[in-house]
């Protein structure tokens, strides 16, 4: 066995030889070259709606040479918060994280600006309304990008039937398809007599008295319409006002006519209540009226997705977007910031809407009127004014404006439906406001 | 000194064969071994208890924010909350109701169970021990669809009667009766295994003398079955009463704490405050405090067992 060995010339001359090659080699690019980019992205009910996200996320990613991995994770039983609060204490996780509306001012200190990607989205897609800005800016500094999936009015769905027959009220002909709201008597008062016309013929309205988010939202909304604040944007605790006073008594007006276990209702409750065909109106975004599509198609086909009635001081309407941020400690923060430039681009927006049948809203001002909203149904048009596309009304979330860390608190522990069951059970308004007082003292914690 | 060099030596190598030796000894005895087995478990509780246990308490004295040290401030500010002592009070009621019914109930038909002869207790036994062993999580889903307020087929059963329709967990009563039958029905199978096993171990021969004694079926309960089991008993109650005080699925499912916050426990109200209102500091503080009570509990209980033990 003859053994050819390498003299120390040959070794220098192939090892010149080879790093020659690899020098003057033409720059191929990997299909990687750009990194990875982990996303974890809210998992949406609508059956085929994460696919949007998928095709978006991939199309990017294959332009962008960036390997990409998404998680989809549920909001059912506090997932995202946990995942969120998990990620923020290890300062490890992904790029991306999805989070509804209280989260990124809860983070703040973890979320990486993203100033130089709003600003070129904003004049590209038109201004967003103030509870996102309010939700999603701190100290001029943006903290995540309003996210298209997820975001909801938690306006009324109303049974065209019912309330024709047992309240008088034709909610076709106050919001038309295609036309603008004509909602001089739509009201607060109003609204109080239809739930008790409907109540009395035993179709009462389906609003939850509980702790989770659609009580509560709906509780923001008629608080805010009578200019009912109990801590003040600046910080300062104002439970014991007329305002506070006027909504508390409407509240207790309205339990008497909603269901007796309204206070065990979560956000399932009022789903069911309409689907059920037991209730001839529910405050939710249409996910109600597209699970009764397939399951109650008799009943979806009475449904109307309409604007919220006004009180003293305004027509709010609650609101619950959903936002994208980026943790600051991510590992490709460039890339993160690059797919959220390509998920809020205009063509992008409008394939979340029309894969969710409607469900998303954008947050932008342009964004509100696309061919999916006047086409879903049955009933055509059903979701028309489901975007609020002639902007008749203010979208808020409840315990705004108080500095966001109180707000945060005064929504979660559920103050507002807790007190104004307090009132409604027979505890005097003084007791009420006070045992509110008390909750808002502990809420100012640093 | 060239003596002593000459000495060095041996007792050098005399130390070395001591230690060897005593090496070897120390390996040969069995506490040293047994410790060495389960010195893996050790390191996991040390890792998976230990440290959340203390890193807990480490959180507990931050402030919100958890950017300064704050001594025992967020559990002075807990005692000044109306809703914490609201939530102290109802996890004692919580727990101890559960555990009392958990504890009859598991008496009575581990009775039941003893007294069917041999094949057909063995199905009973594992009939019984269905709701043990389905994950409560998923079983208390089921409970929540007989308590819904649209679907539930309790009302709809209780309409045939012409009763109600009971708002199950809209209403402080039913909402805390429902969750501690969810928790009885969860939890008496533990119990019943636990006297079923007491109640094999008891010797037949004791109930016979009893018997030709004239003494009748209650007074065999009371003077041989119910000391014959009262380690049994006391170590169960202990066990139990620790995991039902800590309880968090069945409350989050079923009422997440509501009606008007008079169903939470420590651990449901401990989640709502430390992850969903984001103050986790003081999250740390409500899980900390049934640390105090269950230590008591389990003083008292295991110094009994331990004086009985000694006493036999």
């Amino acid at each position: 066995m003859s053994r050819k060995t390498l003299t120390r010339r040959q070794f220098v001359a192939a090892t010149a030889m080879s790093s020659a090659a690899l020098i003057s080699a033409p720059y191929v690019r990997g299909a990687y070259a750009a990194g990875k980019l982990s996303i974890g992205f809210w998992d949406h009910w609508v059956p085929g709606a994460n696919k949007a996200s998928t095709d978006l996320v991939n199309e990017w990613a294959a332009k962008e040479k960036v390997e990409v991995s998404i998680d989809y994770i549920t909001s059912n039983n506090k997932k995202i918060e946990l995942t969120a609060a998990a990620e923020a204490q290890a300062k490890s996780g992904h790029d991306i994280l999805q989070m509804p509306s209280w989260w990124p001012q809860a983070y703040a200190e973890n979320l990486e600006p993203l100033n130089d990607v709003m600003e070129p989205l904003l004049k590209q897609n038109g201004e967003v309304n103030g509870t996102v800005k309010y939700l999603g800016q701190s100290g001029g500094k943006w903290l995540a990008v309003p996210a298209t999936p997820g975001s909801q009015i938690k306006g009324p769905c109303s049974r065209i039937d019912l309330m024709k027959k047992h309240a008088g009220i034709d909610v076709q002909e106050m919001y038309p398809a295609g036309g603008p709201p004509k909602v001089e008597n739509w009201t607060m008062e109003t609204f109080l007599k239809a739930a008790e016309a409907c109540q009395k013929a035993g179709f009462a309205f389906g609003i939850g008295m509980g702790e989770t988010t659609d009580s509560v939202d709906t509780a923001g909304a008629i608080f805010q319409s009578f200019g009912a604040e109990l801590v003040n944007a600046k910080g300062d605790i104002t439970v014991k006002t007329d305002q506070v006073r006027q909504a508390m008594e409407f509240y207790k007006k309205l339990i008497a006519f909603l269901p007796p276990d309204a206070p065990s209702w979560d956000d399932a409750s009022n789903n069911k209540w309409l689907i059920s065909g037991r209730g001839a109106m529910i405050l939710n975004p249409p996910s109600a009226w597209a699970v009764a599509k397939r399951d109650a198609p008799q009943v979806a086909e009475q449904c109307w997705t309409h604007g919220f009635p006004s009180g003293p001081k305004g027509r709010f309407a609650p609101y619950l977007p959903y936002f994208w941020g980026v943790w600051s400690f991510g590992k490709n923060k460039e890339a993160a910031k690059s797919l959220l430039v390509h998920m809020s681009s205009p063509s992008s927006i409008e394939k979340f809407v029309a894969v969710s049948g409607g469900y998303d809203l954008p947050a932008y001002a342009n964004m509100t009127k696309f061919k999916t909203w006047e086409e879903e149904g049955p009933p055509k048009g059903t979701l028309f004014h489901y975007p609020d596309p002639y902007k008749h009304q203010t979208l808020s979330i409840a315990a705004s404006p108080a500095p966001p860390k109180i707000a945060q608190q005064i929504y979660f522990q559920a103050t507002l439906t807790k007190m104004a069951l307090r009132f409604a059970r027979g505890e005097t308004m003084e007791q009420a406001l006070a045992w509110a007082e008390g909750e808002c003292e502990g809420f100012m914690r640093s | 000194m060239a003596d002593v060099v000459v000495e060095r030596g041996p007792v050098a190598r005399a130390t070395g064969a001591r230690k060897g030796s005593s090496l070897r000894n120390t390996l040969g005895r069995k506490s040293t071994v047994a410790f060495l087995l389960t010195l893996p478990l050790i390191l996991l509780i040390a890792l998976l208890v230990l440290y959340p246990a203390f890193y807990s308490l480490y959180l507990a004295t931050l402030n919100k924010a958890m950017t300064k040290f704050v001594g025992l401030g967020n559990f002075t500010f807990l005692f000044k909350r109306e809703t914490f002592w609201m939530v102290v009070q109802q996890s004692c009621i919580f727990a101890i109701t559960a555990v009392i019914f958990k504890a009859l109930i598991g008496f009575i038909v581990a009775h039941f169970v003893h007294n069917i002869p041999g094949k057909k207790q063995r199905k009973w036994r594992g009939m019984l021990l269905v709701p043990w062993v389905i994950p409560p999580a998923m079983s208390t889903l089921a409970w929540l669809w007989l308590f819904d307020p649209s679907y539930s087929a309790f009302n709809y059963t209780l309409s045939f009667f012409g009763v109600g329709p009971i708002p199950w967990l809209g209403d402080t009563f039913w909402a805390r009766f429902s969750v501690i039958l969810v928790n009885v029905w969860y939890g008496a199978p533990f119990f019943l295994i636990m006297y079923l096993a007491a109640l094999k171990s008891v010797p037949d021969q004791l109930y016979e003398a009893a018997s030709i004694d004239g003494a009748n079926w209650w007074q065999k309960i009371w003077h041989i079955t119910l000391p014959m089991m009262r380690n049994i008993i006391a170590i169960t109650t202990l066990f139990s009463l620790i995991v039902t005080f800590a309880n968090f699925d069945i409350v989050r499912i079923l009422t997440s704490g509501g009606p008007l916050d008079t169903t939470h426990l420590f651990a449901t109200w401990a989640f709502q405050v430390g992850i969903q209102s984001s103050d986790i500091p003081l999250g740390a503080c409500v899980s900390l405090f049934m640390v105090p009570i269950l230590a008591v509990a389990a003083i008292f209980i295991l110094r009994d067992v331990n004086k009985r033990g000694n006493e036999a």
